[in-house]
């Protein structure tokens, strides 16, 4: 089992224990606690019930599809992980870390706000509209986090985001302002965004989504090159192209349940439900 | 002296000003009512200014509302009763009359009033103007109407409707404006209250009163105005 | 029109400016930390505060300026004993101290609610961006929502400096000699009212333009990112060769 390949210096943030698997398409961890472990999570919305125990398992390496039709509650799912929304039962463990909740008369919350942001610290997520913000050049939005929430000394930080903004190809726009760039670029801006804080775990919600169709070409490989690094990512999309190629596991959201989930090959070579073979076929 | 309560001061009773500032109350109303109205008519003349394609007419239309809003409104109370006192007795003094003639301060605080009133309305018009929909004005001109039948019929009922809120603003500026008219001796709330205050020695209670029947108009002035909006707006879609 | 008259009438009303540059400063610096308490208070979601300061904006905004400054620099008088037993007479009986206190409290109100408009506007999904990244506290207020909401607030605020300006004009009346205290004693002197008005009133004009130019120019220089990009960086141009 040989190391998976480290591009360069500043690029050192591969899992440890990443393992090249047989397809040669991303590394598997051999580690024994799971990256993310979500358990029976259950979340109302008022009367409706959006997620009825949903519960799902990354292991560090894993880049993992998560598909459904809106409403479907996948997004919903994604949100509780790093908890821009609070579940209202259910456990969410980050590196086997559990986040403490209370109940409180507004319903669950964050029993520890510093353990929450200490969390979302080593948790990146990429938005569907992306979420720069508009007052900050695209430098100072990559550094913002690593300085003022890692502490981390700035110099090093401007050293690493520059590196970051070259890899996803807009290293040229870094003094401008996300307004100035098109929708492809601000969404490689967030990417290298969520880079620059040295993420264990990706989160993206719906990453495309909000793309022209020329430019999800362009996110979608640098997503995929992140993939062949080894980072374990869990990916709310549409795209079915990356579920199969990319991922190494595809779920299926169904009104709040998990109907679906495995290896691409299998799931979408032999579906079992047939909600899930005719959103295939509708997504084709 | 003995000491009055409160509630005999501003009361109705022999030693109570009760009648004396609700008639000073009634006084605020009417003042504020006329130079209401008077900034509706110069508002309304400067908007059409302001819109029209004359470039001298928009210059001159926007020199005034720029320098009516940019100007403290005691200048142009000063103004006008001053100066208005001092033209009547040099024009007075033309046909032999002597001394000061002193304009009312109703009329000058009225005017003063409109005057400025009439700038931010004529903003309030404006932008009124140019919500209403092309499309509609274009459908009145293509079935033939004349220029004052399609601004009678069509357009005056809608800018109303869309100035509302803003009229509403206006108002509550021109209450307030209706207090500085005190200086110039008019005896509307304020002044009412200052006469009692000086008299009774008991400053607090008065203004305190005064401002608490300020509250009140401004109260049930907004009441009004909301009724008067979603009346208005019976049959038409908000954008939710 | 005199322009010697004039010209004289604009020295001497030009003593006056120092003074309504005070007042208006002062209470606006003053109004505006109050307002940011006030504002805060309106959005904190726990109903007593948001409740006092509803009614403070209320009370404040709903009833003449002068009866504010009347409430203070004559009201007050009517509780001297006590105050004088507090110390506080000294403050409460100089007309520039009412005034500021009056024109603070007042623009408070008003300032409160451009304030809580402003923080209103801050787009949801970058302050939910931040708190993605960690941030949660003062930290994600300093860093993104308060520059956020500066930037959607200025426009407003600075209509709300010009108001506060011409506001200083009220404290003529309880004796302070700012630029429309001194127009009003030489009215009453030389009885040539129109004059001393034009005179008076460009004062006020200049001084209108003056501030909202500045204003202008910090909103320039704090939105960038609103502007239309620069073209390509030369130096970076030879470096992609």
């Amino acid at each position: 089992m040989s190391e998976a390949a480290i591009p360069s210096a500043a690029m050192s943030q591969v899992a440890p224990n990443a393992a090249l698997s047989r397809t040669g398409a991303h590394p598997v961890s051999t580690a024994t606690t799971p990256a993310v472990s979500v358990h029976n999570l259950r979340k109302s919305f008022g009367p409706l019930e959006v997620l009825k125990g949903v519960s799902l398992e990354a292991r560090e390496g894993d880049v993992i599809s998560i598909l459904g039709a809106s409403g479907s509650g996948k997004s919903t799912m994604l949100r509780c992980i790093n908890m821009l929304e609070v579940p209202d039962s259910g456990e969410v463990k980050i590196g086997g870390e559990a986040i403490r909740l209370k109940q409180t008369r507004r319903g669950m919350e964050p029993a520890d706000q510093s353990q929450v942001d200490r969390i979302r610290s080593r948790v990146a997520m990429v938005f569907q509209s992306f979420n720069l913000w508009s007052h900050m050049t695209i430098l100072e939005n990559v550094i913002e986090a690593p300085v003022h929430v890692q502490k981390r000394p700035k110099a090093e930080c401007v050293a690493e985001a520059e590196a970051l903004l070259e890899k996803v190809g807009i290293v040229d726009k870094r003094n401008q302002y996300p307004s100035h760039l098109s929708g492809g670029q601000q969404q490689r801006a967030a990417i290298a965004r969520a880079l620059a804080m040295r993420p264990q775990v990706m989160l993206f919600d719906e990453p495309t989504s909000a793309l022209d169709p020329e430019l999800v070409g362009e996110v979608l490989r640098v997503m995929r090159s992140l993939a062949e690094e080894g980072r374990t990512m869990l990916v709310v999309t549409h795209e079915m192209g990356f579920a199969r190629d990319v991922s190494n596991r595809v779920m299926f959201l169904h009104k709040g349940v998990v109907e679906e989930e495995g290896a691409p090959a299998e799931v979408f070579g032999a579906p079992k439900s047939e909600r899930f073979k005719q959103f295939i076929s509708s997504h084709r | 002296m003995q000491q009055l309560s409160y509630f005999e001061l501003v009361g109705f009773g022999p030693n109570g000003w009760g009648w004396a500032l609700l008639t000073a109350t009634a006084m605020t109303l009417a003042v504020a009512l006329c130079g209401f109205l008077v900034g509706s008519v110069v508002g309304t003349l400067v908007a059409w200014a302001k819109l029209s394609r004359n470039i001298a007419a928009r210059w001159l239309a926007d020199g005034y509302t720029t320098v009516l809003r940019g100007i403290p409104d005691l200048l142009v109370i000063y103004l006008f009763y001053f100066g208005g006192s001092a033209a009547l007795s040099a024009i007075g003094s033309l046909f032999g009359a002597e001394g000061f003639i002193g304009v009312p301060a109703f009329v000058t605080g009225a005017l003063a009033i409109g005057i400025v009133s009439g700038a931010y309305q004529a903003e309030v018009f404006r932008g009124a103007y140019q919500v209403v929909s092309r499309g509609e004005i274009e459908a009145a001109r293509s079935v033939g109407m004349h220029r004052w039948l399609m601004f009678r019929r069509i357009i005056a009922p809608q800018v109303l409707r869309y100035a509302i809120p803003g009229l509403g603003n206006t108002w509550q500026l021109v209450l307030k404006e209706s207090a500085l008219i005190s200086v110039t001796g008019l005896v509307e709330l304020l002044r009412q209250s200052h006469i009692a205050a000086g008299s009774t020695r008991r400053p607090f209670d008065f203004y305190l009163t005064a401002g608490v029947l300020y509250l009140a108009i401004t109260w049930v002035s907004t009441y009004l105005f909301q009724r008067a909006e979603t009346h208005s707006m019976r049959g038409m879609r908000r954008a939710s | 029109m005199d322009l010697a008259f004039m010209w004289s009438t604009f020295l001497q009303l030009l003593s006056g400016v120092p003074l309504t540059l005070n007042l208006s400063f002062t209470s606006v610096a003053f109004g505006a930390v109050f307002a940011m308490i006030l504002a805060l208070m309106r959005m904190s979601g726990v109903r007593v505060p948001d409740v006092i300061a509803r009614g403070y904006v209320f009370v404040f905004r709903g009833t003449p300026l002068l009866v504010q400054i009347f409430l203070i620099y004559y009201g007050l008088g009517q509780f001297r004993p006590t105050l004088q037993e507090w110390g506080l007479w000294g403050f409460f009986r100089e007309p520039y101290w009412c005034a500021v206190l009056a024109l603070t409290l007042n623009t408070a109100a008003y300032a409160s609610e451009i304030i809580r408009g402003g923080l209103q506007a801050v787009p949801h999904q970058q302050v939910e961006a931040a708190r993605a990244c960690g941030m949660s506290g003062f930290l994600l207020f300093r860093r993104i929502v308060f520059p956020i909401a500066v930037r959607q607030a200025l426009p407003a605020y600075g209509s709300e400096i010009i108001l506060m300006v011409k506001a200083t004009s009220l404290a003529s009346i309880i004796t302070m000699m700012e630029v429309t205290g001194l127009a009003a004693k030489l009215i009453s002197q030389t009885f040539r009212a129109i004059e001393i008005f034009v005179v008076a009133g460009a004062i006020y004009l200049i001084l209108n333009f003056v501030i909202t130019r500045i204003i202008m120019a910090i909103e320039w220089w704090l939105s960038p990112h609103l502007r239309r990009p620069p073209s390509v960086e030369p130096k970076l141009e030879a470096a992609h060769v």
